[in-house]
């Protein structure tokens, strides 16, 4: 039997889940093995909430899960039909603002968007693409900073720092001029496994690390195995 | 580029402390005109931080630039109100005489060319800041003076072209050509305010508990739209522990539409800061902070003049009117041109030195809030309406307005009407009175509540299941048609925080004012979430196709559609960005469905006749087309 002290009773979607005191709604969820898709969240870092595809509703209101902590009885919405249209509304979003080219990308199978794209069952953008003219920065001598590729999700910038604290990535412009770039100064001397980690961390293909790539060929990847979520949905 | 020791010198006077780095950005760009990457990168390293992170808060704001620009910079407001005064002709004559286009720096570096989000000045458009300084009523005419008069080298004092305004606006301190118009007072705009009587004879007698309380039996709510209940927000304020507690006055106006805080600021500044200082009371607060927006920057030596007097008066500082360890000052806070920073939380991000991008809620600013301490944001109207309600009693107050908004608000009217300006009006003020009382004739919609508010439309719309899309869409203030004009400005039925724009039946309401506010939504935007980022755009797009006459029947749905997914963005921008296009269909629907192709379902997307005229031309045939 399990631990109940110091756990909560939350209501989601009509099921009775136990949460831990102080968790968001994700973790709560993931803990009970329901996957609620996230982009800008990550795991050890304060939540950001930038994507908003985490959003569940609570008392008839959006809110992101990410940010919000349980509350005892609390009662959520979340993989409703609506909700279900409205996060793959949010992916098409981020596809058509960008330039995703899923079979020349190094990222395709290991990439979070393509693999919610792919849960979702996505076929064609309900949204007109936007082709917007985007650079990819390769000034860097580790990594390549491909803009056309990033969702502005905020991971790189809060994960990716020195021992002092200082940014390596940061935000440029605001609205639809912005972007996330790589500090030309700090990142020239960056080192090997922190720019290796960019990558990993990043969720799409916007961070690659120069030199070497296709190391694992496409068809044996992360998601190319198994859909996006269901590490979480298998969980005994 | 500026030399080090310059710069090290700004970062000593503030204390090359991070969290000032909006002020340091700004004193860097009064000095140069911009900011360069070089700066950016000796900044980095006095603050510890990377250049990027500099990079991020310089790039944010619409004011501070990091290109070179003019030796005069010419920001031309492109608000809607300026639009139907003739801002087109007045853009037109300033590239001329400039001999450059918006968006860039003549060659010789004389001029920049801007265009800019509303600046407060909709009751004498079209206007624009140069230099600093507020120049109103301008004319192609005026125009080709202004350039003569900058080409011989004058100081943007010596351009001025009429007389200062009236009030407080002829102060030394302020040489402004602006003019109040204030046109209807009631209790908050009445001759009969003593600066600070209350502080210096009353408040002896009060302990905080006492103010909180008679301000919560006022009722008093937020003025700056949202209307958060005030005495609860100073109750939940007092009672979250800090080291320090700060109460923040938010001059931020960015709502198209509003200029009642400019005229506040500059003929009531005690009011605004004895309200300021009473906050602090009621709340035990020791931190002020005044957010005064770039546009108003005119302003700032005549409200530091003040502070400065207030100070010499023990008004300010410690055991301020003689009660022992209320200690409280108030800084004046610079913006730099982001109407975002309206959002509190964006607000307090700003003051903090970073971009002003929203926080997510919980916790709030009351529980934690700038520097992590516990602080109140409130409204430049609503401390100015505290210090009246605590002159007056709370019982006195409840003789004003309606039985669920008690009291007045100041109303910012511009557009087609006789009298724009300033009307103080009690709520329960019906939408036909405001029109009498402004002289606005023929009117086809008017705007409540700026941009993020709604269209409210004349022609009446009986064809549409209303109820369900106002579940959806519920307003936060409308454009409205006539069909609703007895509706009653109050917090149950039009809430607003004062933007009142009248547009008369000449005004292409789709292809210009719906536009315009789509625009303005998709510059302001800081670009934070997903939604908000990406969709005002596409919706904006999907309303050009229609204007074009490419539109199909589907198309309204879809934005009507795609609209719902901006509801779930951080703040109130996003949440609003759709809501010009969305209550204009709910509204102005026939104005959607004249332009569409009623008869054909299918959905080309573009105009085929036109697409292959050219190719038409070099085979020297016309294609037969067969429409279904």
């Amino acid at each position: 039997m399990e631990n109940l002290e110091n756990k909560i009773k939350i209501n989601l979607d009509g099921k009775i889940i136990y949460a831990r005191k102080g968790s968001t709604i994700v973790e709560a969820a993931r803990e009970n093995g329901i996957y609620i898709p996230t982009f800008c969240h990550f795991e050890g870092t304060d939540p950001k909430a930038c994507c908003r595809i985490c959003s569940v509703k609570i008392n008839n209101r959006l809110m992101t899960s990410c940010t919000t902590p349980v509350t005892a009885g609390m009662e959520i919405e979340s993989n409703t039909e609506e909700l279900k249209d409205f996060r793959k509304s949010i992916v098409e979003l981020l596809f058509v603002s960008g330039n995703h080219f899923c079979p020349t990308c190094e990222k395709s199978g290991n990439c979070e968007l393509q693999a919610l794209a792919y849960r979702f069952k996505m076929l064609v953008p309900r949204f007109p693409f936007s082709f917007p003219r985007k650079e990819a920065d390769a000034s860097n001598p580790k990594i390549i900073k491909e803009q056309n590729r990033c969702i502005a999700c905020k991971r790189c910038i809060k994960t990716i720092h020195d021992e002092q604290g200082r940014h390596y990535f940061a935000y440029k412009n605001r609205g639809q001029h912005l972007e996330v770039v790589l500090d030309p100064v700090l990142g020239a001397s960056i080192s090997d496994a922190l720019a290796k980690r960019a990558m990993e961390n990043c969720p799409v293909g916007s961070i690659l690390y120069k030199g070497k790539g296709f190391d694992q060929p496409i068809g044996t990847r992360k998601y190319d195995k198994q859909p996006i979520g269901s590490e979480i949905e298998n969980q005994s | 580029m500026a030399e080090k020791s310059k710069i090290n010198q700004i970062l000593s006077k503030f204390e090359n402390d991070e969290t000032r780095l909006m002020d340091i950005l700004l004193s860097i760009n009064v000095m140069q005109g911009y900011i360069s990457q070089k700066d950016m990168q000796d900044i980095s390293v006095l603050l510890g931080i990377s250049m990027a992170q500099v990079q991020e808060t310089a790039t944010f704001y619409h004011f501070i630039s990091t290109t070179p620009r003019g030796k005069y910079n010419i920001y031309l407001d492109n608000s809607i109100t300026a639009v139907m005064k003739g801002r087109a002709e007045v853009k037109e004559a300033f590239e001329q005489f400039c001999g450059t286009t918006f968006g860039k720096v003549s060659e010789e570096g004389m001029f920049g060319l801007y265009d800019t989000s509303c600046i407060g000045m909709n009751d004498q458009e079209p206007a624009a800041i140069i230099n600093d300084k507020v120049f109103t009523n301008l004319t192609p005419y005026r125009v080709k003076h202004l350039v003569e008069d900058m080409r011989a080298g004058k100081s943007p004092n010596d351009l001025m072209y009429e007389d200062y305004g009236n009030g407080n606006n002829a102060d030394p301190d302020v040489k402004a050509m602006v003019n109040n118009h204030i046109r209807k007072k009631s209790i908050i705009l009445k001759d009969d305010y003593q600066p600070f009587s209350f502080l210096k004879t009353k408040l002896k007698e009060y302990t905080p508990e006492r103010v909180v309380k008679e301000i919560e039996a006022s009722n008093l709510r937020g003025r700056g739209g949202a209307g958060f209940p005030t005495g609860l927000k100073w109750r939940f304020g007092r009672r979250t522990d800090g080291k320090h507690r700060v109460i923040i006055c938010n001059a931020d106006e960015g709502e198209p539409g509003t200029f009642k805080d400019r005229v506040l600021l500059t003929e009531y500044p005690e009011l605004i800061f004895e309200g300021m200082v009473v906050a602090a009371f009621a709340t035990g607060s020791d931190i002020g902070l005044l957010y005064l927006r770039y546009e108003y920057k005119y302003l700032l030596r005549f409200l530091n003049r003040k502070l400065a007097e207030m100070r010499k008066k023990h008004f300010l500082g410690k055991d301020i009117a003689g009660i022992g360890d209320f200690d409280f000052d108030i800084r004046i806070q610079l913006g730099a041109g982001a109407y975002i920073c309206g959002e509190e939380s964006a607000l307090i991000e700003s003051l903090e030195g970073k971009r002003g991008e929203p926080r997510d809620k919980p916790p709030f600013p009351v529980e934690k809030g700038y520097l992590g301490y516990p602080t109140i944001v409130n409204n430049v109207e609503t401390l100015a309406t505290a210090v009246k309600i605590l002159h007056h009693g709370a019982e006195w107050y409840a003789g004003f307005g309606t039985k669920d908004s008690l009291g007045t608000k100041l109303l910012s009217i511009s557009g087609d009407c006789r009298y724009p300006g300033i009307y103080e009006v009690e709520w329960g003020t019906t939408i036909r009175e405001i029109l009498a009382m402004s002289g606005a004739a023929d009117v086809q919609a008017i705007q409540v509540g700026g941009p993020s508010g709604m269209i409210i439309g004349m022609k009446d719309i009986n064809n549409m299941d209303n109820s369900k899309l106002m579940k959806w869409y519920k307003p936060s203030g409308m454009m409205i048609a006539e069909k609703f004009f007895n509706r009653k400005l109050s917090y149950s039925d039009l809430p607003t925080g004062g933007s009142i724009m009248i547009f008369n039946n000449s005004r292409d309401l789709l292809g210009e004012v719906v536009m315009n506010f789509m625009d303005f939504f998709i510059e302001e935007s800081c670009g934070s979430c997903s939604t908000c980022r990406n969709m005002p755009l596409i919706m904006k797009n999907k309303l050009q196709k229609i204007l074009d006459g490419n539109g199909v029947s589907q198309d309204i749905y879809d934005l009507l559609n795609w609209g719902k997914v901006l509801k779930a963005s951080r703040c109130g921008l996003g949440q609003t960005a759709g809501n010009p296009i969305l209550s204009s269909i709910f509204h102005f629907r026939h104005l959607y469905e004249q332009r569409i192709q009623s008869l054909t379902q299918f959905d080309s997307g573009f105009d085929l006749e036109k697409a292959t005229e050219r190719a038409g031309k070099f085979v020297h045939k016309k294609p037969v087309f067969h429409h279904f």
